[in-house]
C-alpha cells in the first residue's frame, strides 16, 4: 500500500537540480531532471557519504560533489567502475506537486 | 417517427458527426446553430489561409449546397440564449424556440486571454476564427505584431504573418518553444528556423502590461522593462473548453462538459463532442480524437453500440515548414534510457525514450519520415532489443552505419571561420587541400591556419579528414568527455564561429551524443558560453559545481567554508569584529588564515549560508570567491605605506586590481600578487599574474604556479603607471578567458599557445580586450552573496521537514 505525502511544488526544485528533505531517519535528496521527472534517494554517496543533493544532475544521473562518483537516479547504483548503491524511494509528480511515499520513508528506520 | 436533432456549434467535430449521420441516412430532422456567421470549415487550415497558401473557400468543409442537399436547417450567426431541458427546447437570441429530441453540444473552446493590464485595447486579439485571421491578414507589410505564446497556435500565427512581410516578435514565458511537445534541443532547432524567417523570438519572457495610445494597442511591456512596439497583439496562450451554456443548462461540467464513453452528458438526451468535452479527466485539442468522438456520437444517436476510447497520441506537425513529431511519453517515469541522434548538417534531431526494451516516447525534428514506424513501435510496445544499436536510424538502417563523428565539421559552410587568429575560413583550407596540401603542416604553411595559438588544430585536422576522406586519419585528440568527440578547443571555436549562444545550440551543432551533457562538459560549456556571450547567455547554476552554485566551498562532511573578501588583504577592526561575531553566532568550528591573506570560516551548515552572508554584508563585506574558477585574491605587501624598501604603493594597486577584477569567471582559478619591491614579499612571481614594483614602474609577469607544479612567472611587460598595469592585466585576463581550455591555469595555457603569442595579442589588441572584459564585468562584477541572501535564501533550506511526519 502506498500513502503519498505532498512535499512541495515541482517548481521549488530547479531543473537538473535537487533539494533535500529532512526525515527523522536522515536526509533524502529529491531530484528533478530536465524532463521534469523526480527521484528520491538517500542524500549520502556510498563512497564517502557526500551530499548527493549538491551534485550536478545530468540525464538520469547525479555526480557526487565530493569525488565525482556518478549515481543512477533510477537504481541508486554507482555507475562505471565504482561499486556501491544508495537507497531509492518512490517519488512522483502529480498536478505540479512532488509526492513521496510515507510508508517507504518509515521503512527506512526498519532497514 | 423522425426525431428532431439540434446541434450547437459548427466545428470540426460536429461537422464530422453530421457527415456520419447523413451518410448512414439516419432518421433525424437536423438543425445546426452556429455563432460564427458561416458553417463548418477546417479550422486547422486557418494557418495556410493566413500565410496565403490557401483561400477561405478552399477550407470550407461543408457549404450551403451541402446543407441543402441533406436537408439540414441552419441558423448561422445565431447564439443560443437558453435551454429548457424539461421541455426539451432551445431558445435562440432571435427569440426562436426550437424543440428537440436529441441535443448535441459542439461549443468548442474559447481562447484564453491573459488578464494583463491593457488586454481590452483595440488591436489585441486571439487566434481562433476567420475574423482573427482576417485581422492579421489586413495588417499589411511593414507593420509590427507581437504574438504572446510560443505554442503551436502562436507560432503558426507568427509564421503566417512573417510570410506576409509583417515584423513579428514571439514572446514565450517558458525556456523553449512548444515545451509541451518538444524537448530543449528540438525547441532550439525550431527557434533557429523561426529566426531564419526573420521572426524575433523571446523565451523566458514575462509580459507585464499592454501599452496603448488612445485606446489602441501600441506596445507590449515585459517585466524586464523591454518595450516591444506593435500595431497588433495576438494572444495565443491556450484554450479553455466553452462550457458556459452547458453549465447554465445544469449539465455536469468540470474543466469540460462531462461525457461518458458514448459521448452522452449527464442528461441522456444531450450529447457533447469536441473541444468542449471532458472524458475520463481528459480534454482534447488535437483533431484525431475529436473525429473519433464524432463517429461515436453519431453511432450513439443512431442507437448503435459504440465506445470512445482514448488512444496513445502522436503529434506530427509542420510549423513554418519545419517538420516536427512527438509521441508517447518522453517525460515522466522511471527506468528509462535515451537514444539521441543529431545530424547538425541537416538540422535533424531524434530522441527515443526506451523502457524495458520498448520505445515509450519519441521526439523528432527536421526529418519525420520514419515517424509512423516509431509511433508503431510505441503503440505496439514492440520489443526492440535486437535492433537497439541501429534503432535510431529508422527502419531503413537496421544493421546500418554508425554515427559519423565528423558530421559537425562536415556541416560547416565554407565561410565558417576555423582559425580565429588568422581569420582563415573552412573554404580556404579546402582550397589549400585542393591545391595539394595533405596534412596539418602543409595546410598551416599554405594558409597559416592553426599556426598561431594552435587551439583550432583539431578542427583543421577534421576539415582535412572530411575533405580527403580515408587518405587522412585524424590523430586521436582527447574529447571533452563521453558526450562528444570534439575537444575543448574544437567546441570553443564552434561556439565563436557558429555563434552558438545556448547549451542546446552547442549540443545540437556539435553533435552531442547525450540529451543534456554530463558533469564534465556542462561546467565547461557554461563557462565558454558566458565568457564568449556575456550579454546573450544566461549563466546556468545547474551546470556549475556545487561550490560555484552555492558560493561557498563544500567540505568533506557536507558543510561549507565561508571566506569574505578582504581587498588586497587589508581589513579593519570592525570587519574582524563582524567576522568574530558571525563565527560565534553560527558556531563555526574552525577559523583559519589562508595563504591568500583572507580569513576562512570552516564548517558552516548549508542552511546557515544566507544568514551568515547577510551578517557579513551588513558589515560591508562581500563574497571572497574563494570557491570559484574566477578571480580569487590579490595578495599584497605593505609597499610604500610602511615598508622602508617599498618602491610603489603595492597595497593600493592590489586593492584597485581586486576591485576591477572581482566577480569575473575564468577557465580556472586566478590568483594575483603585487609586491612593492623585488624582495617580493607577496610572492607575486609564483602567481597566475604577478606584479613586481620597481622604481621606474611595474613589471607584469604571468604563468606562475605553486601547486602540483611550481613555476616562476615570465615577464610580459614593464609599464610606467598603475593604469597601464591594470589595463595589461585586464587584457591578459580577457585573452585567457576567451581562449584557454576550461580548467587550464594560465601556465598550462601558456605552455600550449606560447608566451610570445600572448604578448603579441595583448600588444596588438589591448584596448579591445579591455573593452570586452569590461562588458562582461558590467554583468558579473557583483556580490553573489547579497543576491542569494536577498532573493534565493529559501533554496538553501530543506525542501520539507518530515521529521515529525514519519515519527507519527
Amino acid at each position: 500500500m502506498t500513502d503519498w505525502i505532498d512535499i512541495a511544488s515541482l517548481e521549488n526544485v530547479p531543473k537538473r537540480g535537487a533539494r533535500m528533505v529532512k526525515t527523522a531517519f536522515g536526509c533524502v535528496a529529491v531530484f528533478r531532471t530536465a524532463e521534469n521527472e523526480v527521484f528520491a534517494l538517500d542524500n549520502a554517496c556510498p563512497h564517502k557519504a557526500g551530499p548527493l543533493a549538491e551534485g550536478i544532475v545530468h540525464g538520469k544521473s547525479v555526480t557526487c560533489p565530493l569525488h565525482n562518483w556518478v549515481i543512477s537516479l533510477e537504481t541508486g547504483e554507482a555507475q562505471g567502475a565504482d561499486e556501491g548503491r544508495v537507497a531509492t524511494y518512490p517519488a512522483r509528480v502529480e498536478n505540479g506537486r512532488i509526492l513521496l511515499d510515507r510508508v517507504f520513508l518509515k521503512a527506512r528506520v526498519a532497514a | 417517427m423522425t426525431q428532431k436533432l439540434i446541434v450547437i456549434g459548427a466545428g470540426m467535430a460536429t461537422g464530422r458527426m453530421l457527415e456520419t449521420l447523413v451518410e448512414a441516412e439516419a432518421d433525424y430532422d437536423i438543425t445546426l446553430i452556429n455563432g460564427e456567421a458561416r458553417g463548418n470549415y477546417n479550422r486547422i487550415m486557418l494557418s495556410p489561409v493566413l500565410s496565403g497558401d490557401k483561400t477561405y473557400d478552399e477550407i470550407v468543409t461543408h457549404d450551403d449546397e451541402w446543407y441543402k442537399l441533406y436537408n439540414i436547417k441552419t441558423r448561422f450567426g445565431c447564439f443560443v440564449q437558453n435551454i429548457d431541458r424539461a421541455k426539451r427546447t432551445v431558445t435562440t437570441d432571435a427569440g426562436e424556440v426550437l424543440p428537440y429530441d436529441k441535443l448535441v453540444f459542439g461549443t468548442g473552446s474559447n481562447p484564453f486571454m491573459i488578464p494583463l493590464p491593457g488586454h481590452d485595447l483595440e488591436g489585441v486579439i486571439a487566434y481562433r476564427d476567420l475574423e482573427d485571421t482576417q485581422r492579421m491578414m489586413d495588417l499589411g507589410p511593414a507593420h509590427k505584431c507581437v504574438v504572446i505564446g510560443g505554442g503551436l497556435l502562436g507560432l503558426e500565427a507568427a509564421a503566417g504573418m512573417a510570410a506576409r512581410g509583417i515584423d513579428v516578435t514571439v514572446v514565450h514565458i517558458m525556456g523553449h518553444l512548444m515545451e509541451r511537445q518538444l524537448d530543449e534541443a528540438a525547441g532550439y532547432l525550431l527557434r533557429k528556423a523561426l529566426v531564419d524567417k526573420r521572426i524575433t523570438v523571446k523565451c523566458t519572457a514575462n509580459s507585464k502590461e499592454i501599452l496603448g495610445d488612445s485606446g489602441k494597442v501600441k506596445a507590449l511591456l515585459l517585466d524586464d522593462g523591454t518595450e516591444l512596439p506593435c500595431n497588433l497583439l495576438v494572444m495565443a496562450v491556450g484554450i479553455r473548453p466553452n462550457i458556459k451554456l452547458a453549465q447554465d443548462a445544469g449539465l455536469a461540467v468540470g474543466r469540460g462538459i462531462h461525457v461518458d464513453d458514448q459521448m452522452v452528458t449527464s442528461d441522456a438526451d444531450v450529447l457533447a463532442v469536441g473541444e468542449c468535452v471532458e472524458h475520463d479527466g481528459a480534454i482534447f485539442g488535437l483533431v484525431a480524437p475529436l473525429y473519433d468522438q464524432a463517429r461515436v456520437a453519431a453511432q450513439t444517436l443512431m442507437g448503435e453500440d459504440a465506445q470512445f476510447v482514448q488512444k496513445e497520441l502522436s503529434t506530427k506537425l509542420k510549423v513554418t515548414g519545419c517538420d516536427l513529431f512527438s509521441a508517447g511519453d518522453f517525460a515522466d517515469g522511471e527506468g528509462r534510457e535515451d537514444i539521441v541522434f543529431r545530424d547538425p548538417g541537416r538540422g535533424v534531431y531524434r530522441r527515443l525514450v526506451i523502457e524495458e526494451n520498448t520505445v515509450k516516447g519519441a521526439v523528432m525534428y527536421g526529418d519525420t519520415a520514419d515517424s509512423n514506424w516509431f509511433f508503431g513501435l510505441i503503440r505496439d510496445k514492440t520489443d526492440i532489443s535486437d535492433m537497439r544499436d541501429t534503432l535510431i536510424f529508422g527502419p531503413a538502417y537496421q544493421g546500418g552505419t554508425p554515427l559519423d563523428p565528423l558530421a559537425a565539421v562536415a556541416a560547416l559552410p565554407r565561410d565558417a571561420e576555423i582559425c580565429g587568429c588568422n581569420g582563415i575560413c573552412k573554404g580556404q583550407i579546402e582550397d589549400a587541400i585542393a591545391n595539394g596540401a595533405t596534412d596539418l603542416g602543409t595546410v598551416r604553411s599554405a594558409t597559416k591556419a592553426s599556426g598561431s595559438c594552435g587551439t583550432c588544430t583539431g578542427l583543421v585536422e577534421q576539415v582535412l579528414a572530411v575533405t580527403l576522406g580515408d587518405e587522412f586519419v585524424v590523430p586521436a585528440a582527447a574529447a571533452i568527455c563521453g558526450c562528444t568527440d570534439m575537444t575543448h578547443e574544437d567546441v570553443r571555436r564552434m561556439i565563436k564561429s557558429q555563434r552558438l549562444m545556448s547549451m542546446p545550440a552547442v549540443w545540437q551543432e556539435c553533435g552531442w551524443k547525450t540529451s543534456c551533457g554530463c558533469h564534465v562538459c556542462r561546467p565547461a560549456l557554461n563557462f565558454y558560453l558566458l565568457a564568449d556571450w556575456p550579454l546573450e547567455y544566461q549563466d546556468d547554476p545547474q551546470s556549475r559545481f556545487i561550490n560555484e552554485r552555492k558560493h561557498a566551498n563544500i567540505q568533506k562532511d557536507g558543510t561549507f567554508s565561508v571566506v569574505p573578501r578582504m581587498w588586497g588583504g587589508i581589513t579593519t577592526p570592525d570587519e574582524l569584529r563582524a567576522i568574530a561575531n558571525a563565527a560565534d553566532k553560527y558556531m563555526v568550528p574552525t577559523v583559519k588564515v589562508t595563504g591568500g591573506q583572507r580569513i576562512d570560516l570552516l564548517g558552516v551548515r548549508g542552511e546557515d549560508l544566507p544568514d551568515i552572508w547577510a551578517d557579513l554584508n551588513a558589515a560591508g563585506m562581500v563574497s571572497g570567491h574563494a570557491y570559484s574558477k574566477g578571480l580569487r585574491t590579490v595578495k599584497t605587501c605593505v609597499g610604500t605605506d610602511h615598508c622602508r624598501f617599498g618602491t610603489q604603493d603595492s597595497t593600493g594597486l592590489g586593492i584597485k586590481l581586486e576591485k576591477e577584477l572581482w566577480g569575473s569567471w575564468t577557465p580556472h582559478k586566478l590568483k594575483l600578487g603585487v609586491s612593492g619591491c623585488p624582495r617580493n614579499c607577496a610572492e607575486a612571481t609564483c602567481k597566475d599574474i604577478g606584479v613586481i614594483c620597481v622604481d621606474s614602474g611595474y613589471q607584469v609577469s604571468i604563468g606562475g604556479a605553486a601547486g602540483m607544479d611550481v613555476r616562476e612567472t615570465e615577464l610580459m611587460v614593464q609599464v610606467a603607471t598603475e593604469e597601464e598595469a591594470i589595463d595589461v592585466i585586464k587584457a591578459v585576463t580577457q585573452l585567457y578567458r576567451e581562449n584557454a581550455k576550461y580548467l587550464d591555469r594560465i601556465y598550462k595555457w601558456m605552455g600550449k599557445v606560447g608566451h610570445d603569442w600572448i604578448k603579441e595579442r595583448v600588444e596588438a589588441e589591448g584596448p579591445a580586450l579591455v573593452d570586452r572584459f569590461e562588458l562582461s564585468q558590467s554583468i558579473y562584477r557583483q556580490d553573489p552573496w547579497a543576491e542569494h541572501a536577498q532573493t534565493k535564501a529559501d533554496r538553501y533550506q530543506p525542501l520539507a521537514n518530515l521529521s515529525l511526519e514519519a515519527a507519527e
